[in-house]
């Protein structure tokens, strides 16, 4: 972040505030609705696009990266790239294609 | 004759930030890679598995709750903090540090509750692979609050003298120490619904 005005910091410290409810709130709701009855997959994609969206505010407002320079994004990039392949490998381990090859190594 | 470090407060003309905040967020990298690596484990244990507990079986969602709120707030007084530092307010900057650092403690407080009352019913990392990720992610979890504990702490007593020799450096290292509070924060708000909610 560069030099800041003192009306722009306002602005700033408005938003803040706002990002601040809207974690509230988004937890509130978290919380409500893991005590709806329904499936496990339906409890675990709620769950995990409210975590999304306040990981998405936290990092974007709080942690300044919706104007951040482009090195800092392109290297998350790089980051969220590597962690996405990290979540998909206990995935692919259930995968009927591994099993297969599996036997044929055996 | 003391080493000066280049591009602490102003921007290197490569990369265009300083290099402390470059720095920074190459080492959010790496714990963003720490933890993905136990929530690669988590699903791991999770899928293979024959049964696996509803957290709150074991787990106090109210507890966790309040917790969540505790460290969303100190989120909010952390930017607080650099905030008032850009606009030159530097008694304001004390108040919202002081409180990060007080909630971040509330935060621990709620913690060791949770932790001593799973120990009294004789729930252990060994019971089962339940209890044993829980304790591992929320441990290390708890091991960077007390990090970030003794680093806001620094920036509220002693280090605050920086203020008065080199403002702008010492703004620098507000908003670097807050970029790491906003990321435990944020490894909570993934935390939270895991372990307790699913």
């Amino acid at each position: 972040m560069e030099a800041h005005s003192a009306e722009e910091m306002q602005r700033h410290v408005k938003t803040y505030f706002a990002v601040y409810i809207a974690l509230l709130v988004l937890t509130v709701a978290t919380v409500g609705v893991s005590y709806l009855h329904t499936t496990t997959a339906m409890h675990i994609l709620a769950a995990m696009v409210v975590a999304l969206v306040k990981g998405s505010l936290v990092a974007a407002i709080f942690m300044h990266l919706s104007n951040e320079k482009k090195i800092i994004v392109y290297s998350l990039v790089l980051t969220v790239t590597f962690f996405i392949a990290i979540m998909v490998i206990p995935v692919l381990v259930e995968c009927e294609i591994f099993r297969y090859l599996d036997r044929m190594v055996s | 004759m003391s080493a000066v470090i280049p591009y602490i407060s102003k921007p290197h003309p490569v990369t265009g930030v300083t290099n402390a905040k470059f720095g920074i967020w190459l080492f959010l990298a790496s714990e963003v890679m720490l933890f993905g690596a136990l929530f690669s484990a988590y699903i791991v244990l999770r899928v293979g598995a024959e049964t696996w507990p509803h957290g709150s079986e074991y787990l106090s969602v109210p507890w966790a709750f309040a917790n969540t709120v505790v460290l969303i707030t100190s989120s909010l007084t952390m930017v607080m903090s650099w905030a008032a530092l850009q606009m030159n307010n530097f008694a304001k900057y004390k108040k919202y540090m002081g409180a990060t650092v007080l909630l971040s403690f509330g935060f621990l407080i709620i913690k060791y509750i949770e932790y001593s009352a799973k120990f009294h019913h004789g729930y252990f990392p060994a019971n089962n692979t339940f209890l044993a990720i829980y304790f591992t992610m929320t441990g290390l979890h708890g091991l960077h609050v007390i990090g970030g504990i003794i680093v806001n702490s620094y920036l509220l007593f002693p280090g605050s003298k920086m203020w008065n020799t080199d403002p702008e450096r010492f703004a620098g290292r507000v908003e670097c120490a807050g970029l790491y509070w906003h990321f435990v924060d944020l490894v909570w708000i993934f935390l939270f619904p895991v372990l307790y909610l699913l």
